[in-house]
């Protein structure tokens, strides 16, 4: 096992140590879950079709959005805080001794994370709702690999979103304020409000164009099936795409930031 | 910058010479293994930085501060060096820059054969570093975790591992805190977990950064002991900042004092001493009362029934004064202190402060 592939399970581990966190979590997000689903049963009703969703699939939406939000770490509670706090006491400085790329360092990290969050808060709802409600699932083993893969496509792009989110504390030496617009832009831009399909005309256009659409959108709209054969591939291509530009970002962004870093503190 | 070799050191006359290049020479050395090939050199390096402050409602001033400012030394294999000096100064720059983190502004440095700055990550495999105030640890995980987690980053062989992993447990008495998370340790357990995991794959220079700051005496003592033993076992060379005295009398074969980003002494603890204006103490126990000694070249400190303290410079010999007490007083014991070196280093200081 490499280094980095310890990494990921050793923070997958230490996520799974809260486990009264993780339960408390999981019932939130079924609470939320229910309230969400019924209030789009009532729009829906009132507006079949609307965004292009059936009844079925909006709730089904309400449900993957739930399963997810830990996940794509929508409301916050990944590794960003833990980063930003390093910055900001100039912990970070033990960190840039390290033989490792500081940016592949914490996707590890982050993606050992994501995965207990998938499992540990993404189950319990999904389940809860499929009781529930009448849920849409994908048929055939490809649309469900074709799902997986979107979604660890999507968790790379939230990393690499709050990476930079998390940097900014470099310039900024306190990037709480920063972190709560990331948030707010990420909970917004990436469906989990309401599905980018049902913004109208330019707004709609710029939000599903902008990276947070990859964390929320474009896995839910792989599950439902809503893209097939070239335009499944676009979709991930899409995602994929914006991983490069956000992961070389962060990459160059960390070069400036470290001959910054070492002017801050004894 | 100046490309001619490096001055001779700029400090007192028990400075040590600077070695021609691959000096084989080990004579200022501890003691054990790999002494004698140069390992750290440092060439008239400067780093300056920019700091805005506010000058008016919208103007801001920019200044040029000198944090360094043109230091010359070298390390030779095997040594431990105490690096001194107050707050702000320049150690915590100076160390930075030779684990390559921060890029000087001018001048040379070579650390284990590598450029710093440059090869930040190939000379990371060759150095430990301890921050006292911060943790290499992992908070959440087990102690035996994140050592886990640094054989993989250092990529040490598995029987390296082990064997470094083993000496430092019994060392540092580890065995029981190997299974706890670090956010359960004290702070002397955590420094001791800090100074194993520094040290898991050979590093060449252990860089310590106040190791025992906020510790008891016990953990303190046990920490010395340890870094003393790591130094004569397996050569490592140490170069430590602290503002423990202590440490630096029981660990440090040279001293380096840096102040306001210039060196201002360089050689052993001895040539501290005498440097500066530091006075020696004579304890002297005579038979009974008596007035305060006069003495050409000491003054009286105190007078405490028949014991008195009298003051010479540490420069002097003591040989004269004790004859002549001993000739002119009824003299029942004698005894001579030497100067804390907190005090001298305090001296130091305020002498620089006031030229």
């Amino acid at each position: 096992m490499g280094l980095y592939a310890a990494i990921a399970v050793r923070s997958f581990r230490r996520y799974a140590t809260y486990r009264a966190a993780t339960v408390a979590g999981a019932f939130t997000n079924t609470v939320f879950g229910l309230i969400v689903a019924h209030t789009y049963l009532a729009l829906w009703d009132e507006r079949p079709a609307l965004g292009g969703y059936d009844v079925a699939q909006a709730v089904t939406f309400v449900w993957l959005g739930q399963a997810l939000l830990a996940a794509m770490s929508l409301l916050g509670g990944g590794f960003e805080e833990e980063l930003g706090e390093r910055i900001r006491t100039g912990d970070v400085a033990v960190d840039l001794y390290r033989p490792v790329n500081l940016q592949l360092w914490w996707l590890c990290a982050d993606l050992g994370r994501a995965g207990y969050h998938l499992l540990g808060r993404g189950l319990v709802p999904v389940l809860v709702g499929g009781c529930l409600f009448d849920l849409r699932v994908p048929t055939g083993p490809a649309r469900w690999f074709a799902f997986l893969v979107s979604v660890l496509l999507g968790i790379v792009v939230s990393f690499a979103l709050r990476y930079l989110v998390a940097l900014s504390g470099f310039w900024l030496l306190d990037g709480s304020g920063v972190r709560t617009v990331g948030v707010l832009t990420a909970v917004f831009f990436s469906g989990m409000l309401l599905p980018l399909t049902l913004f109208p005309g330019w707004l709609g256009e710029l939000a599903r164009a902008l990276p947070w659409s990859a964390l929320l959108q474009v896995p839910a709209d792989v599950y439902l099936g809503r893209h097939a054969g070239g335009e499944l591939v676009g979709a991930m291509a899409f995602q994929a795409g914006w991983a490069v530009v956000l992961l070389a970002t962060g990459q160059a962004l960390t070069a400036m930031a470290t001959r910054r870093v070492v002017v801050q503190g004894g | 910058m100046d490309p001619t070799p490096p001055p001779d050191h700029p400090t007192g006359d028990t400075a040590f010479p600077v070695p021609p290049p691959r000096a084989s020479s080990s004579g200022a050395a501890t003691s054990g293994g790999m002494t004698g090939g140069e390992l750290i050199r440092v060439e008239n390096v400067v780093k300056t930085f920019t700091v805005r402050t506010r000058a008016g409602r919208f103007r801001r001033e920019k200044t040029e501060v000198r944090a360094v400012d043109g230091i010359d030394f070298t390390v030779r294999g095997g040594e431990v060096v105490g690096y001194i000096g107050p707050n702000g100064a320049g150690k915590s720059t100076t160390i930075k820059m030779l684990t390559g983190i921060l890029v000087p502004s001018s001048g040379r440095l070579r650390v284990a054969g590598l450029d710093p700055a440059r090869e930040r990550t190939r000379l990371a495999r060759r150095i430990g570093v301890v921050f006292g105030q911060r943790t290499t640890l992992w908070w959440d995980l087990p102690l035996r975790d994140s050592y886990a987690l640094m054989r993989r980053m250092y990529r040490v062989p598995r029987d390296r591992y082990r064997e470094n992993l083993d000496r430092c447990v019994e060392l540092l008495d580890l065995a029981d805190l190997l299974d706890r998370p670090v956010r359960q340790l004290s702070l002397g357990q955590r420094m001791r977990g800090d100074i194993a995991a520094a040290l898991l794959h050979d590093p060449r220079v252990l860089y310590l950064d106040e190791p025992t700051i906020g510790l008891d005496v016990v953990s303190k003592a046990r920490v010395r002991s340890f870094l003393r033993a790591v130094n004569t076992e397996q050569g490592t060379t140490v170069l430590l900042t602290t503002h423990d005295m202590t440490d630096i009398e029981q660990l440090c074969s040279r001293v380096m004092v840096i102040d306001h980003g210039r060196l201002v002494h360089d050689g052993d603890l001895r040539g501290l001493r005498l440097g500066g204006h530091s006075e020696r103490t004579l304890v002297v126990d005579l038979e009974r009362e008596l007035p305060p000694i006069r003495l050409e070249g000491a003054r009286t400190l105190r007078v405490e029934g028949p014991r008195q303290w009298l003051a010479f410079p540490a420069t002097a010999s003591a040989a004269p004064l004790v004859a002549e007490i001993a000739a002119r007083f009824p003299l029942v014991d004698l005894s001579i202190r030497e100067p804390a070196i907190e005090d001298v280093i305090a001296r130091m200081y305020a002498d620089r402060a006031v030229g």
